[in-house]
């Protein structure tokens, strides 16, 4: 039996994300919202140990109204409950904020491994999943490509993805995990997951209910400050020439290069 | 900020004591004291405590208190005993901020065996190099170097930390940022000193398509992670010269929670990572066929560069994952890049377009990656590149 926790995060679909370049701010409407991609190879992670050797995966997050729809999604693929911190307390929040309005949570609740994804496709941060787990007081393995109990149920046993390749890292429970592809294909939840999502116990928590001071979450407790948003230079073609004749486009690139300092 | 004992809570196990590199932890009866004066809120204490008998608050912090916040402090990751490459870009950027700042630059090395090292950083610009050295940091785990660091860290008050973004700076600094309470700014891109003397930390978000400018206004020090290959390293200067400090830090094994059993390189013998060499030769699915790799492997081996792959070619086994190149894959910001025969998805862009020069070979015109390459030739990759690689060699050989 192990009790797993998925935090999970609704993000915008990142490719369509754009800057209203006068006014300076992001055009999201009409962007649709999903389920983070990392963190569906979390929720799968988590139903393949439950599957496995026995337990509950509680879904969670934090997030406005509208998020409810990522913890249904993860209930539909097999999750058992689900969490839904939501206030606007909460809101603004940079990763520090994020991962303590988490923890506050988590915290309350038995568990023995907390699955993450690597991070979310909006911020592409990946400090959430470490810092939660330092605020949990546990270990943390991150960018886990293959995962497996040991058979006494006690240990992880995680193939996490470094630079050069990757490395074998074994911890005790309880243990935060960050999921990274290649760790499984996610599956699609099914009609029955779909029905049965909605059935499925779930909790809404605001601030009250989680007890914290709120000058400690959200933007007030966020130690980072964003300043100024703004579009990137965006990088311009330059030549652009047929290769009718392959040796002499071959030179004039050369040439290009050799200009330019390149080679 | 401050320490909050909880004696009732305390069951006496005397691990903190153990924990504490500042020995400010002692046997008092049957359960623990504190020497408020040697403490210097490190955190090692509150982490190791079973029952959480140990609190540490921290509170922001004020003008006065962060005018004692000084000097910039760059940790500068070993990998086997040698030195990554982004730890002397971080060094020459380091310097700069130090010298905007008129502060000191303290270079962080942790490892068994690389002192060695302390002088080439000293070389880049260091003015001060902390070591520590043991058995237990020779492979890197979170908890070892999240204790050493906060050891470093919280006693000397630097003003600014920076750490490579690579898989072990994105594990550790965030750790450290939650045992500290402090602002974190991931994968910069930009870093500046303002009129206020705050770091200004430009970072993307949307998948690129948003850049950002982020500061920490009360919380010290400020920390980010930096890319790799966003800054140049400047050249050595040997006339430079600097301190080297050995710092003795304990941590006994119980502290340390993970362990690494087997370690396996994927790189492919012969195959520089993406991610630290100057010019990447990309093939994509125009490739065709895993043989026909051996012309950009020509190329790559000419001009000492990395070989790169777009997904498909990755996901086909053609080359291992450690050399793609993409949102899924690496992201990539070298001097020179080559995209062969890759057509330019939004998701390929992502992890290449902040490369200094793109220069794209495809036989379909309306390929996005024309979009950003500053050199584009429309035409047949088989007969092209031939002629690219004898006129590369040509110019080369001349030299």
């Amino acid at each position: 039996m192990v009790k797993i926790v998925v935090p999970v995060k609704q993000v915008p679909e990142v490719t369509e994300v754009r800057m209203n370049e006068e006014t300076g701010t992001l055009i999201r409407d009409g962007v649709p919202s999903i389920l983070n991609p990392f963190d569906e190879l979390a929720v799968e992670a988590a139903i393949q140990l439950k599957e496995k050797h026995g337990g509950e995966v509680t879904i969670i997050t934090m997030g406005p109204p509208q998020a409810k729809d990522a913890l249904l999604k993860a209930l539909a693929m097999g999750g058992d409950r689900a969490v839904h911190l939501t206030d606007r307390a909460f809101a603004g929040a940079d990763t520090w904020a994020t991962a303590l309005t988490l923890a506050e949570y988590i915290r309350k609740e038995e568990f023995d491994i907390v699955i993450c994804g690597k991070q979310a496709i909006d911020g592409d941060t990946a400090q959430v999943g470490p810092e939660l787990a330092e605020l949990l007081g546990v270990p943390q393995i991150c960018y886990v490509q293959k995962l497996a109990l040991s058979e006494d149920g006690k240990q992880v046993i995680a193939q996490r993805g470094t630079d050069e390749g990757h490395e074998v890292v074994k911890a005790k429970l309880p243990v935060l995990l960050t999921a990274t592809k290649g760790l499984n294909e996610p599956r699609l939840p099914n009609i029955m997951g779909i029905m049965k999502a909605k059935q499925k116990p779930f909790v809404e928590v605001n601030i009250e209910k989680l007890g914290t001071d709120p000058s400690r979450l959200g933007l007030k407790g966020s130690p980072t400050q964003v300043r100024k948003v703004f579009a990137p230079e965006k990088k311009k073609g330059g030549i652009k020439i047929d290769a009718d004749n392959p040796a002499a486009a071959a030179k004039q690139l050369v040439e290009f290069l050799t200009k330019k300092g390149a080679i | 900020m401050g320490l909050i004992y909880d004696r009732d809570t305390c069951t006496g196990c005397m691990l903190c004591p153990k924990a504490c590199n500042f020995g400010a932890i002692e046997k008092d009866g049957d359960k623990v004291k504190f020497d408020l004066d040697k403490c210097v809120l490190c955190g090692s204490c509150e982490e190791v405590c079973p029952v959480d008998a140990i609190k540490i608050e921290r509170k922001k912090v004020d003008a006065n208190e962060i005018a004692q916040y000084k000097n910039v402090f760059v940790f500068c990751e070993t990998h086997e005993g040698r030195l990554r490459s982004v730890a002397l870009e971080l060094v020459t950027k380091g310097r700069e901020l130090a010298d905007k700042l008129g502060e000191k630059l303290v270079a962080i090395l942790i490892g068994n065996d690389i002192e060695e090292h302390a002088q080439t950083l000293i070389y880049h610009g260091a003015d001060h190099v902390l070591v520590v050295e043991g058995k237990i940091f020779t492979d890197y785990t979170t908890d070892a170097y999240t204790i050493a660091m906060t050891s470093l860290i919280a006693p000397r008050k630097p003003a600014i930390v920076l750490y490579g973004a690579t898989n072990n700076g994105r594990d550790l600094a965030p750790r450290i940022a939650a045992r500290l309470a402090l602002g974190l700014t991931a994968d910069c891109t930009g870093l500046e000193i303002d009129e206020a003397r705050q770091l200004v930390q430009t970072r993307p978000a949307f998948g690129g398509n948003i850049m950002a400018e982020i500061i920490s206004p009360y919380t010290r020090p400020q920390m980010a992670t930096v890319r790799p290959n966003v800054f140049k390293p400047g050249e050595p200067d040997t006339s430079r010269k600097g301190e080297i400090e050995k710092v003795n830090i304990e941590v006994s094994p119980i502290q340390v929670r993970t362990r690494v059993t087997e370690k396996v390189s994927e790189i492919v013998e012969g195959m520089k990572s993406v991610e630290e060499a100057d010019i990447i030769v990309c093939s994509g699915r125009g490739i065709k066929d895993p043989a026909n790799l051996e012309l950009p492997k020509q190329l790559a081996k000419l001009l000492d560069a990395a070989i790169g792959g777009s997904r498909p070619i990755v996901d086909m086994g053609w080359l291992p994952p450690t050399q793609q190149v993409g949102q899924s894959g690496r992201t990539v910001c070298p001097k020179l890049y080559f995209a062969l025969g890759i057509s330019g998805a939004i998701q390929h862009q992502i992890g290449m377009s902040s490369s200094d020069i793109i220069v794209a070979i495809n036989k379909d015109p309306e390929a996005p990656i024309f979009s950003i390459a500053d050199f584009g030739i429309v035409g047949d990759l088989f007969t092209v590149l031939p002629e690219v690689i004898a006129e590369v060699k040509r110019v080369l050989d001349s030299r």
